[in-house]
């Protein structure tokens, strides 16, 4: 390998790892304040990618019927279990978060697709599209067991990703799809070239840590997140909703999702499944910053970004099996720091 | 389970072939096929409280060794058997030493990372067919007979299941099977009575991954092909899926397969009707969305609320001679030392400098104030907790630093000042787990149940143990079903069974009444006269004051008395300590 080779791959790896940081603190953020690990993140982010493609052949992105029916599932769970409210006051109450809310983006985007709008609309179409998915699982899913042990947590999510990828082949075909580039610029150090794209990665990867970093530092919100992810009674006694704080939670996921979804569209093709691998590499990132650290998830992310680039120069076929066998090393080390979790306990 | 069920399911399985299409025959073989790495993993899930996501890789190991072995040189299956059954044992053997300290969901999250690698390998190995797998696997040979037919091959997966269900259910009920059942909910109380939490575990894992290995065995030579898909994580997840609704039993396993295979079959029949050309994507949504309801609802699964079915079958007195205990040293000889001990938890000294004795054939008391540091000198005897300084000597020998496994099986038992019990085992049950160290069965004598004997007598002492401390006529109520009080008396019958040198009591009399009270001082008084040497941790003073032949009084973590309980109260420090400053 000579160093020129080792500075492209280098920069690929940045891209990627950009990526994966940005995904990687959104797993952060979810686990932090619900403990949950949200294994379909990736999904979500691939279907933005979907949408943002379907967006620019000006078709209704399958994200519309998805997102409508999660809106749907979630209206119904929400005023059976607030019926005995009356059903009339229930009714009132769940369809404002639970389907107008969500059918919003689904209606701008249903108005304006055919139309063929310019790039940026398009971008915040798909972003808006995927916005509502992550917290409307969390009502149909996660809520329920809000209180069960992080073990069932992490099964459902597992699960749920199973549920999500299917739902994505109904919706979205399984064509995969990539985008025009944002930018058409590029830099040139010697040899290497730095698409735009990379640096648009790299750019929005620093601007969302910083935006985070800033609203758990100095938002009243924020810290109040940041009070349910340390204790959870303790916020509660204080005055703070858990379940709202996990919504917000969400939410804040979502748009972390949409964002790189959006982003990745037009570097890799993208196919309903390609979530998985996405997000399973940004959460071998998030464990490197032990589930609970932002710098280090973000760190970890360029690190895998990195490993996974160097990796497919070698070998590309056995990339993948080299990303997931790091994740054990990385678990021990995890544990030896001693921020093991509580012991399970009896049900 | 009665043996007339046993006996009409058995029948059910030898005749299923001559009742139903051999569509439904295939059917069953993958429900067999299925339900050995579901057996498994319930074992390793529901009774041992590991959550594996990897067992269809290990499945995949097995498949792959006989496909590649049987394909490239011509060997029969029997031959890819005996290679395919060590390696995949070996890769579980390293997977599981490297892994199994990791807790809760972090050692989950390792099994969904190295099922996913070990996956993606099947998927880019040239030697193994990549995508596209090895196909023309030869059948299964008894002899001249060959069972490439389905319903053949029905009767050999038939006999295994039939095994493994029995021999898994004799283990459950062996030593073996109690230590694993006491592992599901954390690692000290186990490891109080003996048990190595890490072998244990490891001993778990190695029997799922050998019931995954001879599935993935008889997968490979019934469907004739092998190919990346059915041993990647989502396969992984319906193994899980059939493990938990099937329930924490070797049976459950086999229930579960046949409900989840069952399902899915349905599933695949009927979404067509309602979904006309579209229906294929839906059948992973369908499934996921009826785990997720599943797991949100019952997540006892099929065979807990089968067995509350039948009637708990009563288990007759045990007339066996009780286990030998070990000889006593004479009374008064020194037992437990501990030289200036310290514990600090980052800038607290919980412990400081704490030295005193314990001999045997007496009574020491440790008591002082809220906070004094009493629990965590428990702790740091028993090895629950690490040592800052210092060292503890049990019978001349350093102890601190040893595992707390091994310190129990030395002769230390302890209770807990926060009740360490199973509530869902029973009361009996809970007791034996006490008795660990001394039985021997190991892990093939328990599945071929070769400990009767040793079972019978175990069973006897436990009973006397009890007996000892009132709770004869409990002992098959589920321990949670006892009142706090008696669930402690149960700790101190399970330190009992122990036949320990030394028994370390952590306020045994919380939560008892009067006369409960006296019978328990009674108990320990007959104990110091056996020649046991006790240390207890108590608030009542009553109690300790006609009980203990001498006091170690601690605050703030030192040492400020020691010596007969008159000359320990008279002491100022101790009144002030106590009452505060002396006007």
């Amino acid at each position: 390998m000579t160093p020129d080779i080792a500075a492209i791959l280098a920069v690929d790896g940045l891209g990627a790892g950009a990526i994966y940081g940005l995904i990687a603190i959104g797993l952060v953020l979810i686990f932090t304040v619900t403990r949950v690990i949200f294994v379909p993140f990736g999904d979500i982010a691939a279907f933005a990618a979907l949408s943002l493609a379907a967006l620019e052949e000006k078709r209704l992105p399958g994200t519309a019927g998805l997102v409508l029916t999660l809106a749907v599932a979630a209206t119904c769970v929400e005023v059976c279990s607030q019926r005995r409210r009356g059903w009339r006051r229930a009714i009132l109450r769940a369809l404002p978060p639970y389907l107008l809310a969500p059918a919003l983006p689904v209606a701008f985007a249903a108005a304006l697709a055919p139309l063929g709008p310019p790039a940026p609309v398009r971008v915040a179409l798909a972003i808006a599209l995927v916005l509502p998915i992550a917290p409307l699982l969390d009502r149909l899913v996660f809520r329920p067991i809000a209180e069960g042990g992080a073990l069932l947590l992490l099964i459902v999510a597992v699960a749920l990703h199973f549920a999500l990828a299917g739902l994505g082949l109904a919706f979205f075909g399984p064509e995969g799809a990539r985008t025009e580039p944002f930018l058409d610029l590029s830099l040139t150090f010697g040899d290497v070239t730095i698409s735009g794209q990379t640096l648009l990665i790299v750019a929005a990867a620093i601007l969302a840590s910083a935006a985070l970093y800033a609203f758990f530092r100095f938002a009243l919100l924020g810290k109040a997140l940041a009070a349910v992810a340390m204790n959870r009674t303790g916020a509660r006694l204080m005055g703070i909703r858990p379940q709202r704080a996990g919504a917000i939670a969400y939410l804040a996921g979502s748009l972390l999702a949409g964002v790189s979804g959006v982003l990745i569209a037009p570097v890799d093709t993208i196919f309903y499944d390609s979530g998985f691998l996405l997000g399973l590499k940004a959460f071998v990132a998030a464990i490197l910053g032990g589930l609970v650290s932002y710098p280090l998830a973000a760190l970890g992310a360029l690190l895998v970004g990195q490993l996974e680039s160097f990796a497919a120069f070698q070998s590309s076929a056995f990339k993948d099996v080299i990303v997931f066998a790091l994740l054990v090393p990385v678990l021990l080390w995890r544990s030896r720091l001693g921020d093991t979790p509580e012991e399970d306990v009896e049900e | 389970m009665n043996a007339r069920a046993y006996t009409l399911a058995a029948l059910a399985g030898l005749a299923a072939p001559f009742l139903v299409p051999s569509y439904y025959v295939t059917l069953l073989d993958y429900v067999g096929v299925y339900g050995l790495v579901a057996i498994g993993l319930a074992w390793l899930t529901g009774v041992a409280g590991v959550v594996s996501f990897g067992q269809a890789a290990l499945a995949g190991i097995a498949a792959y060794a006989t496909a590649w072995l049987t394909t490239s040189t011509g060997l029969g299956a029997w031959a890819g058997l005996a290679f395919a059954l060590p390696v995949t044992l070996a890769v579980a053997l390293v997977l599981g030493l490297v892994t199994l300290r990791l807790k809760g969901h972090l050692l989950s999250l390792s099994t969904l990372a190295w099922g996913l690698a070990i996956a993606y390998a099947f998927g880019n190995i040239d030697a193994l067919g990549s995508f596209t797998g090895l196909a023309g696997v030869p059948p299964i040979r008894l002899g001249p007979l060959s069972l490439g037919d389905n319903s053949r091959l029905y009767y050999l997966i038939l006999t295994l299941v039939a095994a493994a269900i029995g021999l898994l259910n004799n283990l459950f009920d062996s030593r073996t099977g109690r230590a694993l059942r006491a592992l599901r909910g954390g690692t000290q109380l186990v490891e109080s009575v003996g048990v190595d939490p890490f072998g244990a575990r490891l001993t778990a894992f190695l029997i799922a991954a050998g019931l995954a290995a001879l599935s993935g065995w008889l997968y490979a030579h019934l469907a004739r092909f092998v190919s990346p898909t059915p041993f990647d994580a989502r396969m992984g997840v319906e193994y899980l899926m059939m493990a938990m609704v099937g329930g924490a039993s070797p049976l459950g396993g086999l229930l579960g397969a046949a409900f989840v295979t069952g399902l899915k079959d349905a599933i695949q029949d009927l979404l067509p009707r309602f979904l006309p050309g579209g229906g294929a994507p839906f059948e992973i949504v369908v499934f996921s969305a009826l785990f997720i309801l599943f797991l949100q609802r019952a997540r006892d699964g099929l065979a807990p609320w089968l067995a509350s079915l039948l009637p708990r079958p009563a288990t007759p007195p045990s007339s066996a001679p009780p286990l030998p205990r070990r000889a006593l040293p004479a009374a008064g000889s020194p037992l437990l030392a501990l030289d200036h001990v310290s514990k600090r938890f980052a800038g607290l000294v919980a412990v400081n400098e704490l030295s005193f004795e314990v001999r045997s054939g007496e009574i020491v008391a440790l008591i002082g104030p809220n906070g004094a540091g009493k629990s965590t000198t428990f702790g740091l005897l028993t090895g629950a907790l690490p040592l800052s300084a210092g060292a503890v000597q049990f019978q001349g020998r350093k102890i601190s630093g040893l595992p707390a496994f091994r310190i129990a099986r030395l002769g230390v038992a302890r209770t807990f000042q926060h009740v360490r019990l199973r509530p869902r085992m029973s009361v009996i049950d809970n007791v034996l787990i006490g008795a660990h160290a001394r039985l021997k069965t190991g892990v093939l004598a328990g599945a071929l149940r070769l400990d009767r004997a040793e079972a019978a007598s175990a069973r006897s002492s436990a009973l006397a143990a009890l007996a000892r401390v009132g709770l004869a006529e409990r002992s098959e109520d589920l321990a949670g079903e006892l009142p706090l009080g008696a669930q402690r008396l149960v700790e101190v019958a399970r330190a009992l069974i122990a036949d320990p040198l030394l028994i370390a009591l952590d306020e045994p009399a919380a939560g008892l009444r009067r006369p409960e009270k006296l019978a328990l001082a009674e108990t320990l008084r007959g104990l110091r006269a056996e020649g046991l040497a006790l240390l207890v941790v108590e608030h009542d003073m009553a109690f300790v004051m006609s009980l203990a032949d001498r006091l170690v009084v601690m605050d703030f973590g030192a040492k400020i008395a020691d010596g007969p309980p008159a000359a320990a109260r008279a002491e100022p420090r101790v009144r002030e300590a106590y009452l505060g400053g002396a006007p």
